[in-house]
């Protein structure tokens, strides 16, 4: 099982790095996963995305569809790639402590 | 979304492959980051129950095989050479002549010879030939060679480096289904616990919660709320959308990514405002809230469990019949394999068009019709308002998805909805298109982020078709009927071909679907302004 090390921590992580147990979640977590997605520092608008994913993943057992997630934080699509450059499904899921998404997406 | 060590497209276009200096039958495969996809997750195998769940990636030199792997896998081919003739028939036939060479996306892209699909076949062949043909026993001579865990690497390379796409098929002077091959040899991986993560834990979910992304019926519900929500907004209609309504006239089956991902989302909201205009009496369902059956990337076994779920549910309900939305290989199993393994659906009654009264007599034994059947025929006989203008900012191509096209021979349909919906229409040069598409270069499972560099060789000429229309007439949104394409072709443009976007055909019917009572568009389904022409998106 591969491991994400970062300042004497180390997660279980899958292949692609996302949180193999998403219940050990918390934001010292996301903080930590950061810069594996390059995001230099979590800002307000960051926490806003991240909190609204993990609120979502606690009552329905996955991510919001990308279209709620837009209209639900108020950032359009091209926006959340700015903050997280990997994506919302990839990089904004992962400092949530979700699994990846798979299938057709 | 780009790996970060995926090649720019200037490096990946000047392909350099020199093939080893040994004989082809000695194999050479070296799993290079970027060109294969990551093992099935012992959790997910271990729910499916199939073999060998463990932990282990391709790059691992001991890949824990059972110790009589080997014996399981030859047991397994004679197996498949008793029960398939088409397998020991497309084992036997083939001539050599290489028709089928250049015709492979993989090959055109990456430049290695075992990609052509005469080769990768040989790769099973070869074995085929050793162990199951008198001429065989004289060994390479006779193109035969002995199965070692070299060659089963081999295997799981090329086997996962083919999209079952079947462009090669249409080329074969004896028709071999080179997909069938693919299949197989997937198949006997699968026997001794080698496969994928992308296409074990779609499937273990499907069986777990219904569908590939392990939605519960709870999210299902509130993505369908949303979308029936968001509808609302943009044209002040507030649509039904039942889920699991029993005793509906229609079930409604779509892939999940329509109700999780963008741009499918934006196809989802289109099939429900027509459902509206129509009034069509169906339901979405919770449990066979699934199109898409990644079975057809496992085993025979595995598509016929999946498949079954979707007539289980159709029984359960009460409808009379079953319509398909935009999905891609799902097409291929109902018009393909459903009939002998789960059919005749004669519980189910003839698919008539409740608006038109068309019988849909194609669809007589799977009592499961195509959504571009159904909808090109509602436009056929006049009973839908359209004003394409409000497509006028997109400049159209249509991408033939693999399966409807090659597996059902669906080609008319989708080009007579968009040509209805859209002013602006483009085809892509016609050795790309039809029967002769070129795969999306990341179905059949592969359209993970690891295996980015192949997915961006094998998508090579499909994007270079795209290119042409996009130069040409600037077209700047690429359709398709197809969930992974909806996935993996935004990548795929992004890549080759900036400014190009990509979308469904119902979202664009959808655009410019005159509805009763609504009040006038100011965006397009996507929020997008509908004013700006089509250039100034491309130049944007």
């Amino acid at each position: 099982m591969p491991t994400y090390e970062v300042d004497g921590r180390s997660y279980a992580v899958d292949e692609d790095g996302f949180l193999e147990n998403p219940e050990i979640w918390n934001e010292d977590v996301a903080k930590d996963f950061a810069s594996s997605e390059g995001v230099d520092e979590l800002t307000e608008d960051h926490w806003k995305v991240i909190n609204y994913i993990r609120k979502y993943y606690i009552e329905f057992g996955i991510a919001p569809m990308i279209r709620k997630l837009c209209k639900e934080s108020g950032f359009k699509l091209n926006e959340i790639y700015q903050l997280f450059p990997s994506g919302p499904a990839k990089g904004a899921c992962k400092l949530a402590g979700l699994p990846k998404p798979t299938g057709c997406v | 979304m780009k790996e970060e060590n995926t090649p720019t497209p200037e490096q990946l276009v000047s392909i350099d492959f020199e093939p080893p200096r040994k004989s082809w039958m000695d194999p050479a495969v070296k799993f290079r980051k970027g060109t294969y996809c990551y093992s099935g997750v012992a959790k997910h195998v271990k729910y499916l129950d199939l073999p060998n769940p463990r932990e282990w990636q391709p790059t691992d030199s001991d890949w824990k095989l059972p110790p009589d792997w080997k014996k399981i896998i030859l047991d397994g081919m004679k197996e498949r050479l008793e029960k398939y003739r088409s397998f020991r028939l497309f084992m036997d036939i083939c001539v050599r002549c290489g028709a089928c060479a250049d015709k492979c996306h993989f090959y055109v892209g990456s430049g290695d010879p075992k990609n052509m699909p005469v080769l990768r076949a040989e790769l099973l062949r070869s074995v085929y030939r050793r162990y199951f043909t008198t001429a065989g026993k004289l060994g390479r001579l006779a193109g035969a060679r002995d199965l070692d865990e070299g060659v089963l690497k081999e295997w799981f390379y090329y086997f996962f480096q083919c999209t079952e796409c079947r462009r090669c098929s249409v080329f074969c002077p004896y028709g071999i289904d080179t997909a069938e091959v693919t299949m197989i040899g997937r198949e006997l991986l699968n026997l001794v616990g080698c496969n994928i993560n992308w296409v074990i834990e779609p499937v273990s979910n499907c069986f777990r919660t219904g569908n590939h992304l392990g939605i519960q019926p709870h999210g299902f519900k509130d993505s369908i709320d949303f979308a029936a929500d968001d509808l609302e907004e943009i044209t002040g209609i507030k649509v039904d959308a039942p889920i699991n309504k029993k005793g509906a006239e229609i079930l409604f089956i779509v892939p999940s990514a329509d109700y999780f991902a963008s741009p499918h989302y934006y196809t989802l909201l289109g099939y429900m405002l027509l459902f509206h205009e129509i009034g069509l009496d169906y339901t979405f369902s919770a449990y066979a809230s699934e199109g898409g059956n990644f079975g057809l990337f496992t085993s025979h076994e595995m598509i016929k469990r999946l498949n079954n779920k979707i007539y289980a549910e159709a029984k359960r309900l009460g409808v009379k019949w079953i319509l398909g939305g935009e999905c891609g290989h799902m097409w291929r199993v109902m018009h393909q394999y459903m009939d002998t393994m789960n059919g005749p659906a004669d519980f189910l009654e003839e698919p008539v068009s409740p608006v038109t009264g068309t019988r849909f007599e194609n669809a007589m034994t799977t009592r499961m019709v195509h959504i571009c059947e159904f909808t090109a025929d509602l436009l056929k006989n006049n009973r839908l308002k359209l004003d394409p203008g409000r497509n006028n900012h997109r400049r159209v191509t249509f991408h033939d998805s693999c399966n409807p096209a090659r597996a059902m021979g669906l080609l008319e349909e989708p080009r007579y909805i968009l040509q209805s919906a859209c002013n602006h229409f483009y085809e892509m040069p016609e050795n790309t298109i039809r029967e002769q598409t070129f795969c999306c270069g990341a179905g059949a499972g592969l359209g993970t982020d690891e295996n980015m560099e192949m997915r961006m060789r094998g998508g090579f000429p499909r994007a270079n078709a795209v290119k042409y229309v996009h130069d040409k007439y600037n077209v700047n949104m690429l359709t398709c009927i197809c969930a992974i394409d909806k996935a993996t072709l935004p990548t795929l443009m992004d890549y080759w071909v900036p400014g190009v976007e990509v979308g469904g055909v119902h979202e664009l019917l959808a655009n410019a679907l005159i509805v009763e009572g609504e009040r006038e568009r100011t965006t397009d389904l996507r929020g997008d302004s509908m004013e700006q022409s089509g250039a100034e998106t491309t130049d944007a």
